[in-house]
């Protein structure tokens, strides 16, 4: 036996390990020259153009004003401007899928219901929203509902100084004034108390061995010392600042631009509706014999999806959740099209102004991919929690 | 294996043949466009007066007009060009990358497009200024009324700028509304979601004809900046910025001289300068890298540029103002054919 178990002299060009490795490397540096020659060639395209490659613009005066976001100035920098545009993109993704989520699961379950009616408006719902493409339903949302609200001067008002008009929701917003720091004292109270009922209830939800809402003492109880501090302070925490109509535009109180209103829906109804997919999936991948299970033990309706089919269904729903929540956020980028002044309409703005589209567009794919990844390690870490107090 | 090192190769003799490829000199444009039989000029595209499709299927306007011209001086015929419309944003891409030979586009003269962006810039066409247009109705005349205004602008543009700067300088704050898609500005216009829209005086003059109610809507006299408005080349084909300057020059130079589209075939001068122009005598064509009667054939195209303007814009009711030869005070001046 021993002639078979002894190593053959094999020269290296047929031995397959050192084959293996050779042509790796061989790859690697096709895969390095291809990029090598990309980025030369683009450099001899810019040098022909007399264009240079950096990011000393960035320093500069911006010089354009932008319609909303976080304060800024047009004698502010590039750089300015562009975050202003990274804070627009983050808000509409961060509040849009919150909305989304809400929508879908709603409708997830709707779909479901043993209801015909509500049954089928959820269906007509996913089907016509996931069918038509996004940037149709933005600007749907945008000229033909939003544009076609009253005009300033004809504004809807509503109760409590709301006002609704083609250029936006304009509400009161709350000031705060000297009283706050006596509230925030109530509130801290309210929250310690809180704690102390939570674990109370806890305690004695694990001593009777129930399932139960254990925040059923703690959330009352925060609120009753909330609003009794709120009557007991002297003088009131916050004013209301109201919109009112001074010359073109109302002045005072907070304003959801058109242009943001429009995005949000469009956004929220149709990652809504394929949120709404993935929940009506994850549900019925759970096996039928649970809710059979459930039901035979006294379980009800509401009581049986809440304690037994959603714990299961959550598991299975959340990655196909995280690829909505990225498309959601890389969709927002449509923002251009209404002129609402995010990331990618910043970024385009300034690539028009400086010319220099090359770093305009590295620093926007940048941003998109923190963003991106930055939400879908959040999302897993997520999976990976519910996975572990699952079992 | 094999297959893998089938592809690794493949892949080297790829780059192999690519990289000389990408190498190879450079080539003027106008010689490109010989080459090609037709040139390929961007415009508006959704501007009246202009450049816009008309119900035919036919483009018309000044800057169309100018596209023809420069096709009539290379090639000989006026209808070997092919336009292509693009957006405020699109248009210096569209140049760097070669995609269009040349940009005729309302496209302002700036320090910064002339040594950042890539464009070369031939001798305006328009003079043009940035004005504002509201609802007559306001009763408003002036810009310091426009405080906390809605004001719709396109992205982009040096229009933009100028009206941070203007309201700036004069300490009036008002609400941008920022739109990419000229469309998108004027329907939203329209619609009341901005009270103002300013632009080039020339556009909104051209875009208030196609509005519902064009009586309805006043421009301001107030004008904010210079706008000059001309033909673009791309950055550092000079062979092919003198063609398209010289086109240009050639419609001021007919206008100067009382030469139009009807007698240009018939003229008959003692004027050396007009003979060379015509292409009589001496090889301004050869010079130029054109035919030898290059002027001749803009002229016959398209007319001086005193015809282009009234072919096109008077019907608008577009004043000449300072687009008037230089003889009748205006700014329009030839450089000297010799």
């Amino acid at each position: 036996m021993a002639p078979l178990l002894k190593p053959m002299n094999v020269p290296f060009w047929r031995d397959v390990r050192v084959l293996r490795v050779l042509l790796q490397i061989l790859f690697l540096i096709g895969v390095f020259l291809l990029a090598g020659l990309l980025y030369t060639n683009m450099l001899r395209g810019l040098s022909k153009l007399g264009l240079t490659l950096n990011l000393d613009f960035l320093g500069n005066e911006a010089g354009f004003d932008i319609s909303e976001g976080i304060e800024y100035t047009p004698s502010e920098t590039y750089l300015k401007a562009f975050w202003v545009g990274v804070v627009n993109t983050l808000k509409v993704s961060f509040i849009g899928i919150i909305c989304a989520t809400i929508l879908g699961l709603i409708v997830g379950i709707a779909r479901l219901s043993s209801n015909w009616l509500i049954r089928t408006i959820a269906a007509v719902y996913v089907e016509c929203f996931r069918n038509i493409p996004l940037l149709l339903q933005i600007l749907f949302w945008y000229s033909a509902v939003i544009l076609k609200l009253p005009r300033v001067g004809e504004s809807i008002s509503l109760l409590g100084g709301v006002f609704i008009n083609q250029r936006g929701l304009y509400f009161p917003s709350p000031e705060p004034t000297a009283g706050l720091k006596i509230w925030s004292g109530f509130l801290l109270a309210g929250l310690i108390l809180a704690a102390v009922l939570y674990i109370v209830r806890w305690r004695q939800l694990q001593q009777l061995e129930r399932p139960g809402f254990r925040a059923k003492w703690a959330l009352p109880g925060f609120l009753i010392v909330a609003i009794l501090g709120w009557f007991l302070t002297p003088e009131k925490p916050f004013t209301l600042d109201f919109p009112v109509l001074r010359g073109f535009n109302f002045v005072g109180g907070v304003n959801l631009s058109p242009e943001f209103s429009a995005l949000l829906i469009g956004l929220s109804v149709y990652t809504g509706a394929f949120i709404a997919e993935v929940v009506r999936s994850g549900i019925q991948a759970v096996v039928k014999g649970q809710r059979e299970a459930a039901r035979a033990i006294g379980l009800n309706e509401g009581q049986t999806l809440r304690l037994v089919v959603l714990p299961q269904a959550v598991p299975i729903i959340v990655p196909p959740l995280t690829s909505q929540y990225l498309n959601l956020a890389k969709n927002s980028s449509l923002a251009i099209a209404i002129g609402f002044p995010d990331m990618f309409s910043i970024g385009h703005t300034m690539m028009l102004q400086t010319g220099q589209s090359i770093p305009v567009f590295a620093m926007i794919m940048v941003s998109y991919l923190i963003m991106s990844l930055t939400t879908s390690a959040g999302m897993n870490w997520y999976n990976r929690w519910i996975n572990r107090i699952g079992r | 294996m094999r297959k893998f090192l089938f592809c690794v190769s493949a892949l080297v003799l790829a780059i192999a043949l690519v990289v000389p490829g990408l190498a190879q000199g450079e080539e003027s444009i106008r010689d490109k466009v010989k080459k090609r039989g037709k040139l390929i000029c961007g415009v508006h595209g959704g501007l009246p007066g202009f450049s816009f499709l008309s119900e035919d299927g036919k483009w018309s306007g000044f800057d169309a007009d100018y596209g023809r011209a420069i096709a009539a001086a290379v090639l000989g015929d006026p209808d070997k060009v092919e336009f292509v419309p693009l957006k405020a944003p699109e248009r210096f891409p569209a140049l760097q990358t070669g995609e269009i030979d040349v940009l005729i586009r309302n496209t302002t003269w700036t320090l910064t497009r002339d040594t950042q962006v890539g464009a070369d810039f031939a001798p305006p066409t328009f003079y043009d200024g940035q004005g504002f247009m509201l609802a007559k109705a306001l009763g408003i005349t002036s810009l310091e009324e426009l405080a906390g205004a809605s004001i719709g602008v396109t992205a982009g543009s040096t229009t933009e700028l100028n009206l941070t700067d203007t309201m700036r300088a004069l300490g009036i704050d008002f609400n941008p509304v920022v739109f990419e898609e000229i469309d998108t500005l004027y329907n939203s216009y329209e619609q009341g979601r901005c009270d103002v829209v300013t632009s080039d005086k020339s556009q909104l003059v051209a875009r208030r004809q196609v509005l519902k109610d064009p009586e309805a809507h006043i421009i301001l006299d107030a004008t904010i900046s210079k706008e000059p408005l001309g033909p673009v080349t791309v950055h550092g084909d000079n062979k092919w910025n003198d063609v398209v300057s010289w086109v240009v020059y050639a419609t001021f130079f007919a206008e100067e001289h009382e030469i139009t589209q009807a007698n240009v075939s018939t003229f008959e001068t003692d004027n050396p300068e007009i003979k060379r122009f015509l292409g009589k005598t001496g090889d301004t064509g050869k010079q130029l890298g054109l035919p030898q009667d290059w002027a001749h054939q803009v002229i016959n195209a398209v007319g001086n540029y005193g015809e282009v303007f009234e072919r096109n814009l008077t019907p608008l009711g577009l004043p000449r103002g300072v687009n008037k030869p230089w003889t009748q005070g205006g700014l329009l001046y030839a450089m000297p054919f010799r």
